[in-house]
């Protein structure tokens, strides 16, 4: 399956598409993604648990990493809370607790080895896997180092190695995936001397837990950590002390993480398909109502321009008329003025004729 | 300062003016303090200049680089949206210059990126290795990556003005409206799943700024940074690069500037309203009256409601010193959002000792990114078309 | 194992590496139609 999705992805021909398209969807439509069936997980009961770090050590052990600043001998660490680091992949820590026999209960923690995990969702380059056998793990030849998986995690479990230069990686629990292949039991479950920790089918390991919870309803919290937490984990929990006093947040819900993203993931492609249409459109429609207004505005410009002369025509024809009348008025007074003058001129020659006499 | 770099700065400069000016030194100073921590980040590991942890693997680097970085440089977007999808035609003389700080903003969040993921060679990987299909990390990375292209096809024809080189400048031009259209999907797309890589998240973020609307969110208020970012630097364009401004720059910029506040004024408006639906559907009403709740109401009356009324006063009023003072409040909320969302809200629960506090390596890097992205511009924009039309070109739009 | 996918993870990881795939020719080919449909206008 993953041969051909990777030569699909590659592009590496339209041919596989068809095939690669019908078969799967039809092999994956309307189907509850249950998880591996089959797959091994690994189940505490913090009831069982002595604190000894003996598992602490082990994980030392088989995964080759630097010897810690405390010996694991010393239990007097135990007194702070820690987490996961680089340097181990999982701590015990001690809570008080008054209604224990010892007033403490310990907590082994570690990969929960989500069935739909936070980091394999998160990682831009495939780095995380949930492997048939339940491990999550993790390639470090494609890690880029953008530590997404760590703000995803919702254990806070992968750590990074912040002090490498040329190859810092993220490091995190394997469930001792090498072990598991080669039939072993992953090395913090092999040394713990008190079998707080019993490694399974996961399926078989719910139904430990249950029957432990219904033989000793008293003792246990009615609540198997992991069953459905975060879409289920791997690694699964049961104690006697309530769930949040031993560090284990009861609010994570019981979606998982790629049901978390898939709704922002759906709408990519949608605003890819649309945005283009619809901006594609506006522009055109901007661009006609420019086109329009430009049009209306050269016909206004026309009309003005039309009117203008026009009017100036008839200015111009008026004027002429005016200029003629005036003319012929002008005419009419000086033929007028002519006349009078001339008459008066006779009347005067008259009356020098009269005063000569 | 070597003789070497004083006369290869000096060519930069007018003779005439000395290059020991304050503001000179200062750049200096940080340019240098840069390239050590360059050279501390990549020999002695992120560990050498960052307070990083396991608990906080994201820093200043992604919360104030990446996150408000990205959400600053939406300008360009916005900006040549308004101007050729819009038909806002008035605002075409602010195009170029937000397309440049657009450019110069993405490329810089790129370079940032390479100091702060591990193993930077490898940052194609996710393209030509391995596509992690589901993580919305590969949608923002491969949304920045085509984004970077497409600005800086938009920024070409400039620097081909400048160059001379008409028929690359016309045929670049001609494709305006598709590389348009593209910038603005790319950008609806990487500014919300900037916001939703945390959707992967609910137990810890903060409830009051985790929502399913969180994509949404991002995405509005980086119309908002936009807007704002285009405001702000076209005052201090104004004061510094003033004689690099044609006539249609300086007319158009006081109209601009009304414009974009009424329409960021307006944006926030309906930003505010999103993001009180969004405490109403989540039911987290309770939360306000917690200490967390009073710093969200900082967040949201202070840095959005407040800018979204002064805009709009300075708008009605025509007030454009009032407009220039509030563009700081609406960069600076966009930025107290982003690093909320996060560095302050994240980890809410984790104990204050527990809580991340940069390094003076992550500031100092800040910072040095700044500078190199202000100097940029400055070089950038003395020499090219940015604020003035080339002569060879007017009206060729 | 051949085309069954166990989890939401698997299943995502191939959807979603189709609809990429189906995103880049959509925007190409979408900027083609658009040619195709425009450019007799006269204008």
């Amino acid at each position: 399956m993953s041969v051909s999705r990777r030569r699909f992805l590659t592009w590496m021909g339209g041919a596989s598409l068809g095939t690669a398209v019908g078969q799967k969807a039809y092999a994956a439509s309307n189907k509850a993604f249950t998880g591996y069936p089959d797959s091994m997980g690994v189940l505490h009961d913090t009831t069982l648990c002595v604190g000894c770090r003996r598992c602490e050590e082990a994980c030392n052990k088989v995964n080759d990493l630097p010897a810690p600043d405390v010996p694991f001998k010393d239990e007097s660490v135990l007194n702070q809370e820690r987490r996961t680091t680089a340097e181990a992949y999982t701590v015990v820590n001690k809570y008080a607790d008054a209604s224990q026999p010892a007033g403490v209960t310990f907590r082994k923690l570690q990969c929960n080895h989500c069935k739909e995990p936070a980091c394999a969702s998160a990682c831009f380059v495939k780095a995380f896997k949930k492997t048939p056998e339940g491990a999550v793990v993790y390639d470090a030849s494609v890690c880029v180092g953008c530590r997404y998986c760590m703000v995803a995690c919702p254990f806070n479990i992968p750590a990074y190695e912040y002090e490498k230069v040329l190859d810092p990686k993220v490091m995190k629990c394997t469930m001792c995936y090498p072990r598991i292949k080669e039939g072993k039991l992953p090395g913090c479950v092999e040394a713990c001397p008190v079998e707080a920790l019993t490694f399974g089918k996961r399926e078989d390991l719910i139904k430990i837990a249950r029957e432990r919870i219904f033989k000793y309803p008293e003792k246990y919290v009615d609540h198997i950590y992991g069953e459905y937490e975060m879409g289920g984990t791997n690694w699964l929990y049961i104690t006697s002390t309530p769930f949040a006093q031993i560090g284990m947040r009861e609010d994570l819900g019981t979606t998982s993480a790629p049901e978390l993203t898939a709704g922002a993931l759906g709408a990519v492609p949608i605003v890819v398909g649309l945005w283009p249409v619809l901006l594609t459109g506006i522009w055109a429609m901007t661009k006609r109502k420019e086109k329009i207004s430009a049009v209306e505005k050269q016909q206004a410009v026309n009309e003005a321009v039309a009117k203008a002369e026009a009017e100036a025509g008839e200015k111009m024809a008026k004027a002429m008329e005016k200029a003629k009348k005036d003319q012929e008025a002008a005419v009419k007074k000086e033929v007028k003025k002519a006349l009078e003058a001339a008459e008066k001129a006779k009347e005067e020659g008259a009356d020098e004729k009269e005063e000569d006499v | 300062m070597s003789d070497q770099n004083v006369v290869a700065k000096k060519s930069f400069f007018p003779p005439d003016r000395s290059l020991y000016t304050p503001l000179n030194v200062v750049c200096g100073v940080i340019l240098l303090v840069g390239l050590l921590l360059t050279v501390m980040r990549f020999t002695g590991g992120l560990a050498a200049v960052t307070n990083l942890d396991d608990n906080y693997p994201w820093g200043l680097w992604i919360g104030f680089d990446l996150m408000a970085g990205v959400a600053l440089a939406a300008g360009g977007y916005t900006t040549s949206a308004a101007c050729y999808i819009f038909g806002m035609k008035r605002f075409h003389s602010a195009v170029r210059p937000a397309i440049l700080t657009g450019f110069l903003g993405y490329a810089l969040v790129v370079l940032s990126l390479n100091y702060d993921v591990g193993r930077p060679w490898r940052l194609p990987y996710p393209f030509i290795v391995q596509r992690g299909t589901t993580s919305l990390l590969f949608e923002v990375a491969a949304c920045v990556a085509l984004y970077l292209t497409v600005l800086f096809l938009e920024y070409c024809p400039a620097a081909l003005e400048w160059l001379g080189l008409r028929k690359l400048r016309n045929a670049l031009v001609k494709v305006t409206m598709v590389l348009t259209i593209f910038g603005v999907v790319l950008s609806t797309l990487h500014q919300s799943s900037l916001g939703a890589l945390f959707l992967i998240a609910p137990s810890k973020l903060h409830p009051l700024w985790y929502s399913t609307y969180i994509p949404v969110y991002f995405f509005i208020s980086s119309i908002i940074a936009g807007l704002s970012m285009v405001i702000f630097e076209g005052t201090l364009s104004h004061k510094y690069l003033h004689e690099k401004m044609d006539e249609t720059y300086i007319a158009e910029h006081d109209g601009l500037v009304i414009g974009f506040a009424k329409g960021a004024s307006f944006v926030m408006a309906g930003y505010v309203i999103i993001k009180v639906i969004g405490i109403a559907v989540d039911n987290q009403w309770h939360l306000l009256a917690t200490p967390y709740g009073l710093w969200y109401l900082v967040e949201l009356l202070g840095f959005v409601a407040l800018p979204c009324y002064l805009y709009a006063v300075g708008a009605r009023d025509k007030n454009l010193k009032l407009i220039q003072w509030t563009s700081v409040i609406a960069v600076l909320g966009i930025i107290l959002n982003r690093l909320n969302v996060c560095l302050i809200a994240f980890n809410w629960y984790l104990p204050w000792e527990k809580k991340y506090i940069p390094h003076w390596g992550e500031v100092g890097l800040t910072v040095f990114m700044l500078t190199i992205g202000v100097l940029i511009f400055k070089f950038i924009s003395t020499k090219q078309p940015i604020f003035y039309e080339h002569p060879d070109y007017k009206g060729h739009h | 194992m051949e085309g069954i996918f166990y989890t939401l993870q698997d299943f995502m990881t191939h959807t979603k590496g189709v609809t990429y795939i189906i995103m880049v020719l959509a925007l190409i080919s979408i900027t083609a139609f658009w040619r195709f449909l425009s450019d007799r206008d006269d204008d």
